[in-house]
């Protein structure tokens, strides 16, 4: 069932780790010593992540602003979510499309993929992000494939965040232009996944774990993983999350590996987070990890509201969205429920104009399939 | 018969075996390795194998080095 | 704490490497090895000489001591692999250094050939430990293929030149899973401190010592160094700053 060669002997390797004594050990002489260090462990990225560290954020973030300027430059590349169905197998406990929740249902026709491309294209937007729900029914491959193909008239770069295929399918889409891969893995802890979701496809904890590689291996050019925070310890997923990315940057150095840290969103069912982060630990999870991984992407969605995006900005972040809508064809037809409240509302150009203000330069494309 | 040792023609009894020779040359069979036309022959082998003429021989030692 | 170095099953307590060509005279060598603490010796296969029977360098190595033939004289995979093969039937154990060189002006290794000399030994059982020119994707190949450490160089061999490929080297220790020893070019004991402290696993050290005024003397001086480099490593050194005080903080929104 699960494909010990991957990433899973890993979570095997720290499942009985003791994060709590370790944490207990940890010094200020170490977490100043680790932001001094120019390359870091495992450990090394642990101890950013401890409690003690949190004395030490703006140590951490000068030092990531740093390394950021140093591989990124000032620039942020914007993008911006399309969801196209919202049909949904699983019943994930925390999301606002779960099976059980009395949601209207609906998924765009091609034409009105292509209207709302168009209206997303009119802000100069060149990334776009495809969004679905789980269901082969409604949403095979096939349709999938056909949105990219409608996409690929407006947009230079088309990223899916679709549920986990096979490398075949991955490769399939990846001929008709897709170049990147979301996957969250929502929770690394395999008790809390369990409970999470309790029936659907998405019970199996391996094959989406093995789904970033899957990408990888297809060609993808660009992968990003993470976890989303408020399910499980978020010092825990933080560190997983990013031994994740480190074993895929390590195994698939021709692959852009990204992260984002998700805060779980008010939404429709209700669920209410298990774990509190505060914007603290939001700020010490993305600094610590832009020193574990200098050269790996950051995006911060608009899950967070307009002041902390702001001010993390500045901070390891080199993605953001804009625009956002969680509806399905919400941009064009306006009484659809979205996946999840967002938190920043504002426009392309808005986020854009406070980018500049910021000493940033926005990008709306950075790359093009040929 | 004629027979190459290390890439020199040299002149040996018919029919010699690897163990004479070795002992002939004054060679500790403990420190060599031969390899007989591109095969290495193990130490049981020696005593029993007879070279034929044209035969390619190599003896190899360990020396010094980095 | 005990801190050994596992190579190909073996633990190892000493970090360096001993190279056992280019001594004034062959007699000095346990005396070298004793000094210098190393437990891994590489030697050479070579014809045997008929004009002049040589000593056998082996009656000078102690018989605890791990012996690691190389392959130096090759200049393709297939001599590589023939001349490893050789050195397995001599009976002193399966591990190998495979030294693919074609360059007689540098001496500079053949990454190409040592990878696929490696692919094969490594197929065969042999403990690979391949000696290279520092590249990143050569050293990724090294290790897919089957290497037990990989080993690149310090600076051309035989230089004394010390650690000029620094940068390259700390890039193979921060990507590669494997022990990296510094193998060639290291000249001083402060060199061979440098390597350890910056975390390569061993490193292994020939012309230094052999062509010392007092190898005896020189041998302990590079036991000493790695032993000093690999403590620091190990004890996470104190930090360097880069910078004395931030000019404008990064993270006062958070308690505003």
């Amino acid at each position: 069932m699960y494909n010990i060669e991957g990433f899973f002997q890993t979570i095997l390797d720290y499942q009985d780790f003791d994060t709590e004594a370790f944490f207990a050990g940890v010094t200020e002489p170490d977490v100043r010593r680790v932001i001094a260090q120019n390359r870091l462990g495992p450990l090394d990225y642990l101890t950013l992540l401890s409690p003690v560290a949190e004395d030490f954020l703006e140590e951490m973030a000068q030092k990531a602003h740093r390394l950021t300027l140093q591989h990124f430059g000032r620039t942020m590349l914007l993008f911006t979510p399309i969801y196209v169905a919202n049909h949904c197998v699983n019943q994930c406990l925390y999301c606002g499309f779960n099976v059980k929740i009395d949601l209207h249902r609906t998924k765009l026709t091609i034409e009105e993929v292509a209207a709302e491309a168009e209206v997303i294209a009119s802000t100069g937007l060149k990334h776009i992000l495809l969004l679905t729900g789980e269901s082969t029914h409604h949403t095979p491959v096939s349709y999938i494939r056909e949105c990219v193909e409608t996409l690929g008239r407006h947009f230079t770069s088309i990223s899916i965040e679709i549920y986990p295929l096979e490398e075949s399918d991955y490769r399939e889409l990846i001929a008709c232009g897709v170049d990147g891969l979301t996957v969250y893995q929502e929770t690394y802890d395999r008790d809390r996944y369990a409970y999470l979701h309790p029936a659907g496809p998405k019970r199996d904890y391996g094959f989406r774990l093995d789904a970033p590689e899957r990408g990888c291996r297809a060609g993808m050019r660009s992968v990003n993983i993470g976890a989303l925070l408020g399910l499980a310890d978020w010092r825990r997923e933080a560190f997983l999350t990013g031994l994740h990315a480190d074993y895929l940057q390590r195994k698939y150095p021709d692959v852009e590996i990204s992260i984002s840290p998700p805060r779980i969103r008010p939404q429709i069912g209700g669920f209410q987070p298990a774990v509190k982060v505060t914007d603290q630990n939001l700020v010490q999870y993305v600094t610590a990890y832009r020193l574990y991984m200098p050269r790996s992407g950051v995006t911060l969605s608009t899950r967070e509201s307009p002041v902390l995006r702001d001010n993390m900005t500045r901070l390891g972040v080199t993605k953001m969205s804009g625009g956002v809508c969680t509806a399905v064809g919400g941009r064009s037809r306006s009484e659809e429920t979205g996946q999840f409240q967002i938190a920043d509302e504002r426009s392309v150009y808005e986020v854009a104009k406070m980018l500049y203000q910021a000493g940033y330069q926005p990008v709306f494309k950075d790359w093009q399939t040929v | 018969m004629r027979v190459y040792i290390n890439g020199s023609e040299t002149e040996v009894a018919e029919k010699i075996t690897v163990s004479a020779l070795l002992t002939q040359m004054g060679l500790d069979p403990d420190t060599v390795v031969v390899e007989h036309n591109m095969v290495i022959r193990a130490k049981s082998e020696w005593a029993q194998l007879s070279l034929a003429a044209s035969d390619k021989l190599e003896i190899v030692t360990f020396v010094g080095g980095g | 704490m005990s801190d050994v170095l596992e190579i190909g099953g073996i633990e190892l307590r000493s970090r360096l490497f001993l190279g056992s060509g280019k001594f004034a005279a062959n007699k000095v060598i346990p005396d070298v090895v004793a000094a210098s603490g190393a437990q891994v010796v590489t030697v050479a296969v070579r014809r045997v000489d008929m004009a002049s029977a040589d000593e056998n360098i082996l009656t000078h190595i102690p018989k605890d001591c791990v012996l690691m033939p190389n392959t130096s004289g090759a200049r393709t995979a297939e001599e590589a692999v023939r001349i490893a093969r050789l050195a397995r039937a001599a009976g002193c154990g399966n591990w190998v250094k495979i030294e693919v060189i074609s360059d007689n002006r540098y001496l500079l290794p053949d990454n190409f050939e040592t990878i696929k000399a490696t692919e094969v030994l490594a197929g065969e059982g042999f403990v690979v430990l391949p000696y290279m020119s520092p590249d990143l994707m050569a050293a990724k190949r090294l290790a897919d293929a089957g290497a037990a450490a990989i080993m690149p160089l310090g600076s051309p061999i035989g230089t004394n030149r010390g650690l000029k490929t620094k940068e390259l080297v700390r890039i193979l220790i921060e990507e590669i899973p494997l022990p990296i020893v510094v193998d060639a070019g290291i000249g001083r004991p402060s060199e061979a401190a440098e390597a350890m402290e910056m975390g390569a696993a061993a490193v292994l050290v020939n012309t230094a010592i052999a062509t010392a005024g007092d190898p005896v003397a020189m041998a302990r001086a590079f036991g000493m160094a790695v032993e000093a480099g690999r403590m620091a490593h190990l004890s996470s050194p104190g930090a360097i700053l880069q910078y004395a005080n931030a000019s404008s903080p990064l993270t006062g929104f958070l308690s505003e």
